[in-house]
Parts: structure tokens; C-alpha cells; sequence
């Protein structure tokens, strides 16, 4: 971490030992949201906006090198993809028991318990996934990517 | 089903007048015309939310189309017949009027509103999925091609920015390679 501070990329050093102390905080509270939607307000699309947030927070503090040595690019692609695949394949799963979207976990479990709600915290975390890889894909296109003005 | 399928030979039809014609208003009103008929046809399939929804974006979607294909002033601009055009203006805005106070009179009242549907999934909602939050019990239950709809237009817009803002394969001809950044 020594050479990061040296190279002087991104921001000052509180604000990047603030950071670092912050930015997993920010992402377990995302994941929480995302997970208890059933339970709670918030949900997937809430959860995952706050993920995406947690990932901003590193790369406006670290600057884009840093930020891209964690998060790869192709990982963030695979991560968009995966997401609304397995939002698809809980749906079709339904299959299984009538129709589309059907209810196909039998077993209910307690009210107020985190496993509960048959295939809701399943898709909401399927919808998290894609909801924060997708905004942040978005982000890196907005902020590195430039229009070539053609001359 | 006659009614759909008569709407849908108008939507194509107005699809290949908005390709094949030269002029670019004609084009942006029989695009409008394509969106006018499938809103009509989500109203036919019970699906009124989703109608409103097309036919909000339809016209939103005219006015910037409108706005970015034509820099001049539209054509009938108020130069000359001055007094034609007035009264047209106020003859058309008693009558919207009048349809609207017609139409709004039929509305519930403010907070009394009919719990037609809303009433089966208060009452049947936790009992059916078990979920403590009614709000995720709707939306990926009952309603959970909503939800699908949503996430399919989160991945249109991702791609849409990808394709707008990227540097591969946007070069002159004859212009060297170089290292796109995605």
C-alpha cells in the first residue's frame, strides 16, 4: 500500500485511509439491504445502487488505476451478465412446478426469518447483482470513456 | 382479438410509411402513429398502466424527435391568418377542457381510492408468499414480469451507453489502430 501513497494518484491520504475503512461498511450495508428485502424496505434495486456507490467511493478516492487492480473491467461485464441470467433462470425454474414465475420453493419458513418468502430473497439478490454491476459499467463508460471530436 | 390484429397491421404499416418517406416530420408523426397503436393495444390486453406508460414516453419521445429533426419553426408558424389560427387555438382548448372535466369527474376521491386489486394483495399477500414486506411480495410475485421488464431495460440502457461512448470500431477509414480504453 506504501508505493499507492507515493504515487500520489487519486486523493489525499485521509481520504483514502477514511476510505479504506468505509468502503467494505458500505458494501456489507448494500448487501444487507439487498438480501432482507423481503423482510425490510429497500431491496434489490436499492441494494444494488448502494453497492455500486461503496465501488465509486474506491475509485473517486484511489483514481482509476487503483480502482481497476481490484475490480477488473471484465469482471464487472461477467458480473452484469450473471445477474440478470440468474434473475431468468429463478423465473423459468418455475417451470418446474406450473408456470412462469412460480413460487417453486415449497417450503416457506417462519415469517421475519431471512429464509423465508420462497424465491423473493433469491431474486432480489439476482437483481442486486445486476443493478450494481450495470450502474457501475455505466459509471466507467461515463467517466473513462471520452467522445472523439472529429475534426 | 379482430381489434388487435386490425391494430397491428396499422402499426406496421405506419413502421414502413415512417422508413420509406422522405419528409421528416411525415416520418416522426407515423412513428408516433406505431406508438399510439400499441398503447391502444396494451389498453386491449388489460394491461392500463403499462398503456399510460407508452403513451406518456410515445409523446415524450415525439417532442424531442420533433425538436431535434426540425431546426427550423414548424411550417405553420403565426405569420398571416392570424385570426384563423386564434380561434382554432380556443375552440380546440375549450374542448380538450370540456373532454377533461368530463372525464375527471368519474375519478374516486382524493384518498378513498378503489381497492379492486389492491384489496386481494393486502389481505392475501403474507398468507400466499410470506414475505413480511408486502411491497417485495408484489413486486416479485404478482407482479413479477414488471420486475423482469425493469432489469430488461437497466441492460438496454447499459448497453445503449456502452455503444455511444465507446472507442473500438468508431475510426475513419484509414486511420491507424489504436488502444480502445474498453
Amino acid at each position: 500500500m506504501k508505493e499507492s501513497y507515493s504515487k500520489q494518484s487519486g486523493m489525499t491520504l485521509i481520504v483514502k485511509v477514511i476510505t479504506r475503512l468505509t468502503v467494505g461498511l458500505i458494501l456489507l450495508y448494500g448487501i444487507y439491504i439487498a438480501l432482507h428485502g423481503h423482510l425490510s424496505p429497500g431491496g434489490g434495486f436499492a441494494g444494488g445502487v448502494i453497492i455500486v456507490l461503496s465501488f465509486i467511493h474506491l475509485m473517486l478516492a484511489f483514481g482509476r488505476e487503483e480502482a481497476f487492480r481490484r475490480i477488473s473491467k471484465r469482471f464487472v461485464s461477467l458480473f452484469e451478465g450473471l445477474g440478470g441470467l440468474l434473475f431468468l433462470i429463478i423465473a423459468i425454474l418455475g417451470y418446474k412446478a406450473g408456470y412462469f414465475f412460480y413460487d417453486w420453493i415449497i417450503f416457506k419458513g417462519k415469517p421475519f426469518s431471512l429464509f423465508s418468502a420462497g424465491t423473493i430473497p433469491l431474486s432480489y439478490s439476482a437483481i442486486g447483482l445486476k443493478v450494481a454491476f450495470g450502474l457501475f459499467a455505466i459509471f466507467l463508460a461515463l467517466i473513462t470513456l471520452k467522445f472523439k471530436v472529429k475534426k | 382479438m379482430l381489434m388487435l390484429d386490425i391494430l397491428i397491421i396499422f402499426m406496421i404499416i405506419g413502421a414502413l410509411i415512417a422508413l420509406e418517406v422522405k419528409d421528416l416530420l411525415s416520418s416522426v408523426v407515423a412513428v408516433g402513429t406505431a406508438g399510439l397503436a400499441l398503447s391502444v393495444s396494451f389498453l386491449l390486453l388489460k394491461a392500463p398502466d403499462l398503456a399510460l406508460t407508452q403513451l406518456v414516453v410515445e409523446i415524450l419521445i415525439l417532442v424531442i424527435l420533433i425538436r431535434a429533426t426540425i431546426k427550423k419553426d414548424l411550417p405553420f408558424s403565426t405569420t398571416g391568418r392570424w385570426f384563423f389560427n386564434t380561434t382554432a387555438t380556443f375552440v380546440f382548448l375549450a374542448i380538450f377542457l370540456y373532454i377533461g372535466y368530463e372525464a375527471l369527474r368519474d375519478l374516486p376521491k382524493f384518498g378513498q381510492p378503489l381497492m379492486r386489486v389492491a384489496q386481494f394483495y393486502l389481505k392475501e399477500g403474507w398468507m400466499k408468499t410470506g414475505a413480511a414486506n408486502l411491497v417485495a411480495s408484489v413486486v416479485l410475485n404478482f407482479r413479477a414480469y414488471d420486475t423482469l421488464g425493469e432489469v430488461t431495460v437497466l441492460f438496454a440502457a447499459v448497453v445503449g451507453v456502452l455503444a455511444v461512448m465507446r472507442h473500438k470500431g468508431r475510426k475513419e477509414i484509414g486511420e491507424p489502430e489504436d488502444e480502445g480504453e474498453l
